[in-house]
């Protein structure tokens, strides 16, 4: 009877000291917490006043603005709307244009990353030596800017669609070289060995034993890319060179009496945007398979 | 009877295979075909021809000459006589009075001599310029009154000279001189980027390393009411001809566009990813509305936001902040509904059994869950975005971007261009290190790969 009673008032001790260590715990994990919180919300803020201030327009005043410059696009569009067709139409070639330039990126930029990625795959490697020259070739090609290669560009080139699309190819193949390289790290080596068995150089190794494996997941990452060039190549085109963005650029610099014009460009490129988003999510399920 | 049955489906199994292996063949070779088709439409769509024509080859030496070396230009002012020596021709590289570079010798008011590079020289004396070329000779072009007279040894211009009545252009190996009725200029070129620590104004230029640390610890004030470190950091900092402090200011103006951008948007797309996700709004309406809420702000993109928002709040860093929110908004409020939908019910039903309301089942039951996913998918966000934060800068007007393109436009500081160049790419790749090493801190190192 007794030894019980001992054993019990033993067994509460225990559970009252985990308990406390666990509230300890507890305190200190909801106090980093807390202090991580504070800290988050004062970088917000102090960044956000900091901002505001060095902003040509302050967010209070601004945020009443905000409709005004569509409204009057808005405007003006249904006023002029029987010529929005027309508009429409005289924006196409353009249009083309941009997604050429997206295409183009994505191809050239693709067919580099498939061979940077297999060069800088531990296991695939021509030249296992030079992994880490690759590797920081890729990190290179995806730090820089397309900004900054398409001004250059055409300050070299002159303006016109291939500055765009050069500064493009380059930054793509750096992203989808480290994502391909990724991919390639799962493939299966035993395809490679039976090829080797038989006498086959890299280049025969890697087009019959790796693409097989890989190509679904690269063209989903390509497709994915593709999306994203067509935003950057509209982007570049309003700020130096070819496609609808430079159209837009024009449009929205004469100001008012050229709006229509401005909507007109807007309606184009959200409908594209939207068309190639959804047209690449299918493909990219239909790829990947959805999980 | 038996046996036809059997040979029957291997007959099929042998035509199917058949018909596979030609369709995979028929793409291997109708997809090189397809994508060699497209490039050559794409050499005339894009006039690869007519660029070959139009590339500016002599642009592209400028640009990388003037990237990592920089001219000097002696000035004699035909007029009203007179001599400057300016780093670039610059007003803020104007060598003060008392001060020449050391290449220039003095011989008089109006007169110098300029040792030039490649055993080259110059003398400028008066409205009389002669430039020496070893190999060659002496030319000498010299002004009186409205005529430019051009004197060769062998008395024929040679290609390296061009010249018209109004002006003479002398391009040798290690140096250049313009000569026109109102100046006549001698360029030398020298390698690095001159003035980027001090200008010419200030008492610690053209000091050496250990000069410098030198006089930093050491009592005597070269500048009267600063220490010697202090008003080094001080002359650096407010270097006109490179402008640190702006660019620093640019920098920093960026990172800050992405931050504000990228938290903004998780912040905003949190709420609403919990009204778009299937297994938390009940109501078919709701989640539709959002959902396509989502896919408008996503499809308008970040260009047309950025103009719309520059017309309303001006050139700034805060513009290009918006921007980024707004877009961003759409891409993180679809990739969080998705990963909301793919949480798993028991922890939810564990806290519910407590007896939790639906915020403390959301906070406990949910979020835990989610954490690793979102943060992974907003860090990459955050490193992406700081390089969109270039551009938006360009078209709003703020940050490093918008240096850039004005650096780029004026088409002559292109060792101001690379300086930038070499800034942002160093940026994106802390702001790379940065969300990895946050990464792997926060989730885990396995998934910061």
């Amino acid at each position: 009877m007794a030894e019980t009673t001992i054993g019990q008032s033993v067994g509460a001790e225990r559970t009252t000291e985990i308990q406390d260590a666990y509230m300890a715990m507890t305190r200190t994990k909801r106090m980093y917490g807390g202090i991580m919180l504070v800290i988050f919300i004062a970088l917000m803020t102090s960044g956000f006043m900091l901002a505001d201030s060095r902003n040509a327009g302050g967010f209070w005043d601004g945020i009443l603005n905000v409709f005004n410059f569509p409204g009057e696009v808005v405007k003006e569009a249904s006023e002029k709307i029987t010529l929005l067709p027309a508009l429409m139409v005289k924006f196409f070639p353009s249009l083309i244009e941009t997604i050429n330039i997206a295409a183009a990126s994505t191809l050239v930029g693709g067919l580099i990353a498939i061979v940077l990625s297999l060069l800088s795959t531990r296991g695939l490697a021509r030249f296992p030596r030079l992994i880490g020259l690759f590797r920081r070739l890729m990190d290179i090609m995806r730090a820089i800017p397309e900004i900054v290669v398409a001004l250059v560009l055409i300050f070299v080139l002159g303006g016109g669609p291939v500055p765009a699309m050069i500064a493009i190819a380059l930054h793509t193949t750096g992203a989808l070289g480290k994502l391909f390289s990724e991919i390639n790290e799962n493939a299966s080596l035993k395809p490679l060995e039976g090829l080797e068995s038989t006498g086959a150089t890299w280049a025969q190794r890697m087009l019959l034993g790796v693409v097989p494996q890989v190509a679904p997941n690269w063209l989903s990452y390509a497709l994915l890319r593709f999306e994203i060039n067509i935003r950057a190549s509209a982007i570049l085109g309003f700020v130096g060179s070819g496609g609808i963005g430079y159209d837009l650029k024009n449009a929205f610099s004469w100001g008012q009496g050229r709006y229509d014009e401005v909507a007109a460009i807007f309606i184009l490129l959200f409908l594209t945007i939207v068309f190639f988003d959804q047209l690449s999510s299918h493909y990219r399920n239909k790829l990947v398979g959805k999980v | 009877m038996t046996a036809t049955a059997d040979t029957m489906p291997v007959t099929d199994l042998k035509q199917t295979a058949t018909a596979l292996i030609a369709r995979k063949r028929f793409i291997a070779f109708a997809a090189p075909a397809v994508i060699l088709a497209y490039f050559i439409y794409l050499f005339f769509a894009f006039d690869i021809p007519g660029l070959v024509e139009r590339a500016r080859m002599d642009n592209a030496r400028i640009l990388v000459a003037d990237s990592y070396s920089y001219k000097t230009h002696i000035t004699h002012d035909n007029r009203s006589g007179g001599l400057s020596f300016a780093i670039e021709g610059e007003n803020k590289g104007t060598y003060p009075e008392s001060m020449i570079p050391d290449f220039v010798t003095r011989n008089g008011d109006d007169s110098v001599d300029i040792a030039l590079k490649a055993r080259e020289s110059a003398q400028i004396d008066g409205s009389t310029l002669r430039y020496i070329r070893p190999d060659y000779g002496t030319v000498t072009v010299t002004v009186e009154g409205r005529d430019i007279i051009l004197d060769t040894p062998d008395g024929e211009v040679p290609d390296w000279i061009s010249a018209s009545n109004a002006r003479v252009n002398i391009t040798g190996a290690g140096g250049r001189a313009i000569v026109t009725r109102a100046r006549t200029e001698v360029y030398r070129y020298s390698f690095g980027w001159e003035l980027f620590w001090f200008t010419l104004d200030s008492p610690f230029y053209g000091k050496g390393f250990g000069e410098l640390a030198g006089l930093a610890l050491s009592g005597d004030r070269v500048v009267a009411d600063k220490s010697n470190l202090a008003a080094m950091v001080h002359d650096f900092w407010n270097n006109a001809m490179w402008r640190h402090k702006d660019v620093i200011w640019a920098i920093f103006e960026t990172i800050l566009m992405a931050f504000l951008g990228t938290m903004g948007a998780a912040l905003v797309a949190l709420p609403l990813a919990f009204l778009a996700a299937r297994n938390f709004t009940r109501l078919m309406s709701i989640r539709f509305a959002v959902r396509r809420f989502f896919d408008f702000v996503r499809g308008v993109d970040g260009l047309i936001w950025t103009i719309i928002l520059s017309r309303a709040f001006g050139p700034g860093p805060m513009t290009g902040a918006l921007a980024i929110l707004i877009t961003d908004t759409g891409s993180f409020g679809k990739m969080f509904s998705e990963a909301l939908e793919n949480v798993d019910n028991k922890q939810i039903e564990g806290v519910s059994s407590t007896g939790a309301k639906r915020l403390q089942r959301y906070r406990f039951g949910v979020i835990p869950q989610v954490t690793p996913v979102l943060l992974s998918q907003i860090l990459y966000y955050l490193e992406s975005n700081t390089r969109s934060a270039t551009v938006i800068g360009a078209i709003t007007g703020g940050g490093i971007g918008l240096l850039l393109t004005q650096a780029i436009i004026t088409q002559k500081d292109w060792e101001e261009v690379s300086y930038y160049i070499v800034l942002v790419i160093l940026m994106v790749i802390a702001m790379d290190w940065f969300s990895g090493w946050l990464r792997g801190r926060l989730i885990g190192r396995n998934e910061a790969h």
